[in-house]
């Protein structure tokens, strides 16, 4: 099998003033290309450090993280920019778009840190298309309902045809029925581009639709089902 | 990210924040209008000083007693033979006029009105030497000498103040010091000089001034001596040869003289680097607003990059490295600093006229003058201020971990 992660033994510590907080314990698992994976636990679990270091947003302390062929536990801070930008699509709980900015310039920001000169507006574009909102493209944020919102963040989530798209909490701002149709649209984007979706939730109707949930308690991994 | 790209986004954060940009930018207007309206004062004092002082004459020396240290103790005064010595054409072949002066202060009134001139008594030389005409009347003569007779010249400031015109006064009696002058004619005007109006004096015989008005101990003493050389390029001779003839009469020894000579090219110098120095001093104190302008962009930056963690964190888990934080952050900061310079130098160059434009307006001849370095300088000196003073903030937003901006409230 292709795997896109794989952790070996991931540990994160952080230090607060003088007492060191394990956050992560030893951590390993694997997940294959195209799959879909909830990664579920209580609050103060480690599942936030756990979806910051799986989306190279942070580094582990120690154990090794291999993200799609590539081992990124020990990159400096712009290589690892570097492989957010290439590998790793983010949708976030409160949207992130940046206000005074259209939606398909909130679209295009992803390929402009790639270093993408031509052919922005037309991957955008697609990328719009995708979730629905092509005729939505030249508007503000504040213009836009939630579940709208929404989905110009997955449409920037996906510009970059990234190995792996990091949601977490994505139905967390909506209400249940707005939430349905977005989880039914990043299961679709799963369905037609392979792309793997890992989904951070507390929701267990979200975590239903998942092929496989990641259960994490005190740091350490308390059973995949 | 291109620096066009980067332009246009910080120009759209700007604008978001109008009142704020505005008020920032207005730091940098005002320091670089400063700047500007400084430089362009002290420039247009220096050219107008130089013009002056180039109007009294490009051959003209004057000799003083004492040394410009004042290291000399009891300096000899000038004497009418010093002049005498000066006009002999074998020791002096370069002067070709000397006119012997005294010069002092005093109540000239007619009728009700009074005012306070400079009193010069000279000789018939003097008008050669310092190329004074009149309007109207005569000239001071050698009879006028001889006889030390009651007679008056008047500058027309003089007669303006006390006649309120200056013609056909000829004929008319005012009093200097209390005593009767008959005013026998009316100077020229020559307009301000760096030495006050040349315009505010009035001529009385040497031999008059002498025994009534400027009493000295010695009765052949003089104030000044006004020499004209030959031509502008024998100058430099002429204060050689004046020196010279002074050292043998006053036997001063080698190194210590107790005279002075003086050409308009000394004075000239003299007051460009004054000029000079305030101008740079002006200049420092207008830089001193611009860097205050300067610390005002980096205090609304900082709140900036605070307001906008979220941003920053969003920016970095999309990939944005570092280099891409810290070009987005000074590019906004000089691109206020480039805004506020703009219209800083619009601004300094409409002060600078209407600076001018008053000046004018009190007949002074005094035209500020906007240099190109000037300008120059203001840009760059506000690009880099703008550079400088958003180094620290850029740096700050680029270092902000993406975990900890993200989570930011």
């Amino acid at each position: 099998m292709d795997h896109v992660i794989e952790t070996h033994d991931v540990s994160k510590v952080y230090t607060m003033g003088e007492v060191e907080v394990h956050a992560l314990r030893g951590v390993s698992f694997t997940i294959e290309r195209g799959e879909v994976v909830a990664i579920m636990g209580p609050s103060g679990s480690g599942k936030s450090t756990l979806m910051n270091t799986l989306g190279c947003l942070d580094r582990p302390t120690s154990g090794e993280y291999i993200l799609d062929g590539e081992s990124v536990a020990s990159l400096t801070d712009d290589q690892l920019a570097d492989v957010r930008n290439r590998k790793v699509g983010f949708v976030f709980q409160s949207f992130n778009l940046l206000s005074r900015q259209t939606a398909i310039t909130n679209v295009e920001l992803p390929l402009r840190y790639a270093g993408m000169t031509s052919g922005r507006r037309d991957r955008a574009i697609e990328a719009l298309k995708a979730v629905g909102l092509e005729d939505r493209m030249t508007h503000h944020p504040y213009e836009l309902s939630g579940g709208q919102q929404q989905r110009v963040a997955i449409a920037r989530a996906i510009v970059n045809n990234p190995a792996i798209i990091m949601a977490d909490e994505p139905t967390g701002n909506l209400d249940s029925k707005v939430g349905k149709e977005i989880m039914q649209l990043l299961l679709n984007l799963n369905k037609e581009s392979g792309t793997t979706l890992i989904i951070v939730t507390h929701d267990p109707t979200v975590a239903e639709q998942t092929q496989r949930v990641i259960r994490l308690r005190d740091g350490v991994l308390d059973g995949v089902s | 990210m291109t620096l066009g790209q980067a332009f246009l986004e910080a120009l759209e954060s700007l604008s978001g924040n109008k009142l704020r940009s505005g008020l920032t930018v207005l730091g940098i207007v005002i320091g670089v209008a400063a700047v500007i309206a400084m430089l362009a004062v002290g420039k247009g004092a220096q050219a107008s000083i130089t013009g002056s002082i180039s109007g009294i004459g490009t051959n003209l020396l004057f000799v003083f007693r004492g040394d410009p240290g004042d290291n000399v103790r009891n300096p000899k005064p000038l004497t009418l033979g010093d002049a005498a010595a000066l006009r002999d054409q074998f020791a002096a072949p370069s002067v070709e006029a000397v006119a012997p002066a005294l010069q002092g202060n005093g109540i000239v009134s007619f009728g009700g009105k009074q005012t306070s001139p400079q009193i010069f008594g000279v000789t018939p030389e003097y008008f050669q030497v310092r190329n004074y005409s009149i309007t109207e009347g005569e000239l001071i003569t050698e009879e006028h000498m001889l006889g030390r007779a009651s007679v008056v010249l008047l500058g027309p400031d003089v007669a303006k103040n006390l006649f309120g015109h200056s013609d056909g006064v000829t004929g008319e009696t005012v009093r200097i010091e209390g005593q009767p002058f008959r005013v026998i004619g009316v100077l020229e005007s020559k307009g301000g000089g760096a030495f006050g109006s040349q315009d505010d004096v009035v001529l009385v015989p040497f031999t008059t001034a002498q025994t009534r008005l400027i009493r000295r101990s010695t009765s052949d003493r003089v104030d000044i001596i006004f020499v004209q050389a030959v031509s502008g390029e024998m100058v430099k001779q002429a204060s050689e040869e004046i020196a010279a003839i002074l050292r043998t009469r006053h036997r001063t020894p080698v190194g210590a003289d107790d005279f002075t000579v003086f050409t308009q090219q000394d004075l000239l110098t003299t007051f460009q680097t004054i000029t000079g120095v305030l101008t740079i001093f002006l200049g420092g104190i207008a830089g001193i607003s611009l860097l205050v302008g300067g610390i005002g962009i980096m205090n609304i930056m900082l709140v900036s990059v605070t307001e906008r963690t979220r941003e920053i964190g969003l920016r970095k888990a999309l990939g944005a490295r570092k280099r891409d934080i810290v070009v987005q952050f000074l590019t906004e900061s000089s691109l206020l600093s480039l805004i506020g310079g703009i219209i800083g130098i619009i601004f300094g160059w409409l002060i600078s006229f209407a600076v001018g434009q008053i000046a004018a307006a009190n007949n002074t001849a005094f035209t500020p003058i906007v240099g190109l370095d000037a300008v120059a300088l203001a840009t760059i000196f506000s690009a880099a201020v703008g550079l400088f003073f958003g180094i620290y903030p850029a740096n700050r937003a680029a270092n902000l971990e993406p975990v900890e901006a993200l989570r930011y409230e």
